[in-house]
């Protein structure tokens, strides 16, 4: 497979950078500003095979915990939740080709949009890793 | 309350009153959920991700009145998230009854009457309340996935949750033709239809097929969405019948003693001849026969709900798990759920009750004037016949349409249908993605004017609209078996 260096690198700190996670399965990754969002293994495999994405647009505004978007299964269409809020400045449109990408890669090619953050305090309200797996053991119904 | 999880591939329900016992048959690990004996069903929350939970509220997801209303009223909400749009309705307090055909693999008796106390194993995947019922929604494989098995080759769908009913009395034809809008009459002995129970204002009460093995008697499966409803109708009109001096004979099944199982594909006959003796050859679509197997009866009838050809097995459920599993023992035979069963349905243009029809809908705007018998339309004698003859004349203010989606998202139950000009005229009321065709399919209501095959209309999906195409049903080539019975 052909990447190209920033595409590698792109791969490198998403594997590397700490993911936080929302109690709706989103997950985020932050490096200055900009935070890069997607949803869980665990989001994913519930999900079934997504069909469908539904990411919002770039340049558009959107608040932390509104619906910006849907990922849709057979079975069902599930609404995009941000977990923070900004101005969406990319979408993953290899996603939107390949909605399937979110079930084989659900935290590298599967990744949604990125956000430009601008309020950081909203990471507070965030699980990391250890906290979601809790959160998950603990069974969010 | 009970509670849902689907992390595991496994699910078991446990009461708090027995102890959990283990079988041979779960295949993986499992996860234990207790629940109250007073199970209710769970509260509505905000919807995420992994909302695995059905609606609580029944009658959200039905489709509203009449369409023609529809341009006036706010913009509706379609369906949101919710693992499948399969269950009928929610009763306020219904109690969570089990799943048949696998409680009848562990076991377990009249859990039906008192489920509180007793234990539900489920060696299988995801599982939703579908009209009070825990079934699977889907097993190991995803939905897509097993959806193309059945069209493939075939798979084992647990419908046990059915009402099967026998009606039998010297009075039973004219008993179930007063309630429906079918000509038993002249049915073939073996020969089972498709019909509807329908109200004094010509709404479908539920759709069924009777199965007439004699003048005097007959073999009923309805949905299991309507089980109070249509056991209600049936012993009503055994009342009037009795006042009349006439006599017919109602027996309900009891889902624990008698399983039903749908064996859909290419592939069915060949696996059923491989299991029992019998000869197929003659039993053509929606015809059914009597057999032995395992020393037990069993009603095999060639029909089913996935477009396929395929089978409806009635047994007792005692040999179903022996049954089920000589099934699956056969080369490329799964098991398949409800998200497979509502795809392919849905492929094969068959409406779902509660959500395609209800009691609102009458037969000829639903598209089933055909279910309409001849000699009924001419003795008129049926509930509802004076409405329903009308609209055969004269037309009605809606029609079922299909529709396709070439370049958008699933489109689902509730989304809007508008003109190309944009006027709300009408909703969509079950639709997704089709495996087979690799695009978005619906069934939905419209104006007459707008019904005709390959007109455009578009379609509003979370706030965007989308070109579609008015399509001619079923979406995907039926494969019935149709030949002719020999003489």
């Amino acid at each position: 497979m052909c990447l190209s260096i920033v595409e590698k690198l792109l791969l490198i700190q998403i594997k590397f950078l700490e993911r936080f996670y929302t109690e709706k399965h989103e997950w985020i990754t932050i490096e200055g500003n900009i935070g890069i969002i997607g949803i869980s293994n665990y989001a994913q495999e519930a999900l079934g095979d997504v069909v469908y994405a539904q990411l919002p647009d770039v340049g558009s505004e959107i608040e932390k915990e509104a619906e910006c978007g849907a990922l849709e299964s057979v079975k069902a269409a599930s609404e995009l939740y941000s977990p923070v809020s900004g101005k969406v400045i990319e979408k993953n449109e290899e996603v939107e080709k390949i909605p399937s990408l979110i079930n084989t890669s659900c935290y590298e090619k599967g990744w949604l949009f990125k956000v430009e953050l601008n309020k950081f305090d909203e990471l507070k309200s965030l699980m990391n890793e250890e906290a979601y797996n809790e959160f998950l053991k603990s069974d969010p119904a | 309350m009970i509670r849902f999880g689907i992390r595991g591939r496994s699910v078991c329900f446990e009461s708090l009153d027995k102890q959990l016992e283990t079988l041979g048959s779960i295949r993986e690990s499992s996860t234990i959920f207790k629940s109250n004996s007073e199970r209710t069903i769970p509260k509505q929350r905000l919807r995420c991700l992994i909302d695995s939970e059905t609606r609580s509220n029944g009658t959200e997801g039905r489709r509203s009145s009449s369409t023609a209303s529809a341009s006036t009223a706010p913009t509706p909400q379609p369906r949101k998230t919710c693992l499948h749009d399969l269950h009928v309705e929610n009763r306020g307090n219904y109690q969570w009854k089990f799943v048949p055909f696998l409680s009848s693999l562990c076991f377990l008796r009249n859990a039906y009457k008192n489920v509180s106390t007793y234990q539900l194993c489920v060696f299988l995947g995801k599982i939703i309340n579908f009209s009070g019922w825990l079934l699977p929604v889907q097993y190991q494989e995803a939905i897509a996935v097993s959806h193309q098995h059945t069209r493939t080759f075939a798979s084992l769908f647990d419908v046990g949750h059915m009402l099967q009913t026998q009606v039998s009395g010297k009075d039973a034809t004219e008993f179930l033709e007063s309630l429906t809008t079918s000509d038993l009459k002249n049915l073939n002995r073996g020969s089972a239809i498709l019909t509807v129970f329908t109200n004094e204002n010509g709404g479908i009460l539920d759709d069924l097929i009777i199965t007439k093995d004699d003048d005097d008697k007959y073999f009923v499966v309805s949905n299991a969405g309507r089980r109070d409803e249509d056991s209600e109708l049936l012993l009503q009109q055994q009342e009037n019948f009795k006042r009349h001096g006439k006599s017919v004979k109602l027996q309900f099944l009891d889902p624990l003693e008698q399983s039903l199982i749908a064996l859909q594909g290419p592939t069915a006959a060949s696996v059923l001849r491989s299991i029992m003796k019998i000869n197929l050859t003659h039993l053509s679509f929606m015809n059914s026969v009597e057999t032995t197997v395992f020393g037990n009866p069993i009603r095999v009838t060639r029909c089913g709900y996935t477009g396929e050809d395929g089978f409806e097995i009635s047994m007792p459920a005692k040999i179903a798990r022996t049954l089920v599993q000589a099934v699956l023992d056969t080369p490329d035979t799964k098991l398949a759920g409800l998200g497979a069963r509502d795809s392919l349905r849905l492929e094969a243009g068959l409406c779902l009750y509660g959500h395609d029809i209800d009691e609102e809908t009458t037969p000829v705007e639903a598209g089933l004037t055909w279910l309409i018998a001849k000699r009924r339309r001419e003795e008129a004698n049926f509930p509802g016949a004076k409405r329903i003859l009308s609209q055969i004349k004269t037309g009605t203010v809606k029609k079922r349409i299909g529709l396709t989606v070439v370049h958008g998202p699933p489109v689902r139950e509730g989304a809007c249908i508008l003109t190309p000009e944009g006027e709300r005229v009408g909703k969509i009321t079950s639709g997704g993605p089709s495996p087979t065709l690799g695009r978005s399919i619906a069934m939905g209501y419209v104006p007459p004017e707008l019904a005709h095959y390959g007109g455009g209309i578009l379609v509003e999906v979370r706030g965007k609209t989308y070109k579609a195409t008015v399509t001619k049903m079923p979406f995907v080539k039926t494969n019935y078996y149709t030949a002719k019975r020999s003489t």
